[in-house]
């Protein structure tokens, strides 16, 4: 019988660089500068790396993007690639090499370059990726920020909000990061905006707006993990793996005609899975905070929904409570988010990890929460009907 | 054996320049293609237009014809024959080049039904012609198809007879190289051309029938301009009021190869049985035909769009500008920076005929559930290859959910997506074209039309949009 990933890895070190448009860094100077913060905060020697995952989606192939710029040689790297989950999942599978007792230290790395492809926001489609096709998939004609509008256009229609009620609610969401954000010194976006200016912001993709839209950044992040037994050697304050869960969905979006874009499933099953493994019953009452997938205000608000922090068809109240602020009841985003942080895709997965380390061990500076027990992240990659969803529940010692 | 017309079709563009477009001096309306439409496209909306309600299961060939098809070198007609959903076993033909086109194609589906063992053959006729921006011939051309189903049984309108002449004048053309069409002096081209073999061929097949001008209920004549259709039907004795098919300058203009055969459907639409039609077409030559209406042709009427629905159903452009964008002669940069499309695999493209072109999905078999794209596992049932096929192209649908992207590379911004629920079941996501921003709702009806997404390589990458339903 399976028993789940709950305290059978640790995280020893962490690094992260500053996100943003960093002109003057190649992704191999950002991966150095990341996981050279992540050996120094753990105490080990690059000899001491015994295993490592990179996940990029478009800044490099092959496992050799990190074993050349680190010189880390022959030692077994794997390449990972899953959307906006692309950072957690190459963290989860080091978790994974480490609890089966495969290897004691491993690294995984997320690394994403994408200021130097010249377009604002990403290109249009992951299907790059794919090798042939027609071009004809709502992958590739529906850009990032329609996909996600069309679940706010339907989320207002459903819960009968009207366009201001909407567009209020989802501009509280942007203040609120744009203010944690100020009080993140690696964060891209370091400035406070006013309601007015995110209502009233460009249109996007309607009813989604400038404001509702996260930054577009690079950016690196890497993690150092080892056993629970060997972290104790390290430190002290490591920070303990509770659950990993993970899922994608099968394209119900445009096949099933009762899917209802007011709520993604494949974030409800990969909560579950990490809830369970955690041992998690009232995610609202023991998750201390969350780091959550925000690549556009809306799908933060459905987020809170999925994720069991809010009721269904509540978050709105729940954003004019302030629940979700750094002195709510459960802070979302303390570090400002992809709202701030911007969305290197392959670096924001682990980009959040770091926060909730840093939280865990009262490392946090301005924005420290006070004596946080768990901490969660979540990334949400894809479109909807075809996301991949990862969750992933952390705590102290 | 009888032969005739069994069905019709036509379609003409949502979009109309005319007084109130900004910066376009015409006086009259003339019909233009939105910038995701062509030739091929149009064709096909008449197509499918002719044959809403009919089986398409004994059309043995289809004639495309248009002096605009979108391939110089590849077959048209095989792409018109798939969107349009016909069968695969059919002789699939371009007629090409000729302002005759749409009558050469009729004779000869005419020819082949006669010949047999082709018992229905199918004709279209489109045209989507670019003059010289501000030139006389730019206020005259309008864009449009038409369709006609030609067969043995069933007839609307028997066929009697016809007659053909050859000529070589320049009058208009267009090389190879050119972007516009060019044309001769006015006068020229009027006098010795057009006002001079045309009638002759008239003549020549009255004469032929010994018929006389008011042997006719109505008369449908090609004409280069609203002057010229005037004075031949003038010099031949028809009655302007009573006869004469109107030729749509001024509300559609002239549409080239479809230009008579969307006449002819106008005119069968008001046609009573019995009616005698004189049905006549120039260019490089004329060809002239007559045509009988039969009892039958009460059993369709108002069963198709026809003209005139369409002729009702219209938007006028906003300026001249976005005339000029949509047809590539202003090169304006998207609102954002975007990397170039990607070339589609005409290997992908064959293994998709089905989905794309014809806009098949699949239906299973066990639980019944419709599904678009194409499935092997049921999305319902997970039953695995137990399917038959299921098309989307003539179902209707309402909008579940919607967005208006103004970031997305679209000569018609903002571009508005789609997730649309099909009548009898199923959904997809889907790009609205022919829309008005403003009229768009939660439970907005539309209908599905083939469009041109986008071309690279010389690939023209077909694929179905949805619209809102026109009248």
């Amino acid at each position: 019988m399976a028993e789940g990933i709950k305290d059978k890895a640790a995280i020893i070190g962490m690094g992260c660089v500053k996100f943003g448009e960093n002109w003057e860094q190649s992704a191999a100077d950002m991966i150095i500068e990341a996981t050279y913060e992540a050996y120094e905060d753990a105490g080990v020697e690059p000899k001491d790396i015994q295993a490592a995952w990179v996940g990029t989606t478009q800044g490099g192939v092959r496992g050799t993007q990190l074993a050349v710029p680190l010189k880390l040689e022959y030692i077994p790297i794997s390449r990972m690639e899953n959307a906006c989950a692309t950072g957690t999942d190459a963290f989860r599978n080091a978790c994974y090499s480490v609890a089966a007792g495969v290897y004691d230290i491993v690294l995984a790395v997320g690394v994403e370059k994408i200021k130097d492809t010249g377009y604002s926001g990403l290109e249009t489609s992951l299907a790059r990726h794919k090798a042939q096709d027609t071009w004809l998939d709502p992958e590739v004609f529906v850009g990032m920020p329609a996909q996600f509008a069309l679940a706010a256009t339907r989320y207002f229609y459903r819960y009968g909000l009207s366009y201001e009620e909407g567009k209020k609610t989802l501009a509280k969401i942007s203040v609120k990061s744009h203010h944690n954000g100020t009080l993140s010194p690696k964060a891209h976006l370091r400035r406070e905006i006013t309601l007015e200016q995110a209502v009233n912001a460009p249109m996007i993709a309607w009813p989604l707006g400038l404001f509702d839209c996260c930054g577009v950044s690079d950016g690196a992040a890497a993690a150092i993990i080892t056993s629970p037994e060997l972290a104790k050697k390290f430190r002290n304050d490591y920070i303990l793996v509770k659950g990993l869960g993970f899922s994608c969905g099968a394209d119900q979006a445009q096949l099933q005609d009762d899917y209802d874009f007011t709520h993604f499933e494949e974030t409800v099953t990969a909560a579950r899975l990490a809830y369970q493994e955690a041992g998690i019953k009232q995610p609202r009452k023991e998750v201390s905070l969350a780091s959550v997938h925000d690549c556009f205000s809306i799908t933060e608000l459905i987020n809170y929904e999925d994720l069991g922090f809010s009721p269904r068809a509540k978050g709105k109240e729940d954003v004019d409570a302030g629940t979700f602020t750094l002195e709510g009841e459960l802070p979302v985003n303390t570090d400002g988010g992809l709202k701030c942080f911007g969305h290197p895709v392959g670096a924001s997965g682990i980009r959040m990890i770091y926060e909730i380390y840093k939280q865990l061990q009262g490392k946090a500076g301005p924005r420290q929460l006070k004596d946080p027990r768990i901490g969660l992240t979540h990334n949400l990659g894809g479109l909807p009907g075809r996301f991949v969803c990862a969750v992933a529940i952390f705590g102290s010692p | 054996m009888a032969i005739g017309i069994t069905s019709y079709g036509a379609y003409v563009p949502l979009h109309r320049m005319g007084p109130g477009t900004n910066g376009w001096t015409s006086r009259g309306e003339k019909a233009v293609a939105n910038f995701d439409e062509d030739s091929l496209t149009m064709g096909v909306a008449a197509a499918n237009n002719c044959l809403s309600n009919f089986s398409r299961e004994d059309i043995g060939a289809l004639y495309f014809a248009s002096t605009t098809p979108p391939y110089r070198e590849k077959s048209n007609a095989s792409i018109v024959a798939a969107a349009s959903d016909l069968p695969s076993d059919i002789f699939a033909m371009d007629f090409a080049n000729s302002l005759r086109a749409g009558t050469n194609a009729l004779k000869s589906a005419i020819d082949a039904v006669s010949a047999g063992p082709t018992r229905q053959a199918l004709v279209v006729a489109s045209d989507l012609r670019v003059a010289q921006p501000r030139s006389e011939l730019e206020a005259i051309c309008g864009d449009g198809a038409a369709a006609l189903l030609i067969g043995n049984s069933n007839i609307i309108a028997e066929f009697e007879d016809c007659y053909s002449v050859s000529q070589e004048i320049l009058d208009i053309w267009k090389a190879e190289s050119d972007t516009f069409i060019r044309t001769w002096e006015d006068r020229f081209i009027a006098e010795e051309g057009y006002l001079k073999l045309l009638p002759q061929a008239i003549s020549k097949l009255m004469d032929k029938h010994n018929l006389k001008a008011n042997d006719f209920a109505k008369v449908v004549l090609y004409a280069p301009d609203a002057r010229r259709h005037q004075e031949m039907a003038r010099k031949l004795g028809f009655d302007l009021k009573s006869q004469l098919q109107d030729p749509l300058f001024g509300k559609v203009g002239n549409t080239g190869a479809a230009f008579a055969v969307m006449m002819l459907v106008a005119a069968l639409e008001e046609a009573k049985p019995g009616d005698r039609i004189l049905l006549a077409n120039y260019g490089n030559g004329a060809d002239a035909f007559i045509f009988r209406t039969t009892q039958e042709i009460e059993n369709i009427r108002g069963k198709k769009r026809g003209i005139k629905s369409y002729l009702d159903s219209k938007k006028l452009l906003p300026d001249y500008e976005t005339y000029l964008t949509w047809r590539g002669l202003i090169d304006k940069a998207p609102p954002v920076r975007r990397p170039a499309f990607r070339t589609p695999s005409p290997a992908a493209m064959l293994r998709e005929v089905g989905k794309n072109l014809r806009f098949h999905g699949t239906k299973c078999k066990q639980c019944g559930y419709p599904q678009y794209p194409p499935q092997r596992i049921c999305t319902r049932c997970h039953a695995r290859d137990n399917f038959e096929d299921y098309s989307f192209a003539d179902k209707r649908a309402t909008v579940f959910t919607y967005t208006l992207d103004s970031l997305a590379p679209t000569l018609d911004p903002p571009m508005v997506v789609s997730v649309i629920n099909f009548e009898g079941g199923g959904r997809t996501f889907s790009i609205m074209t022919d829309r008005n921003i403003n009229e768009i709702k939660m439970g907005t009806p539309v209908e599905m039309t083939f469009r041109k997404f986008y071309t690279s390589e010389g690939i023209h990458n077909y694929f179905w949009k949805c619209m809102p339903i026109r009248a």
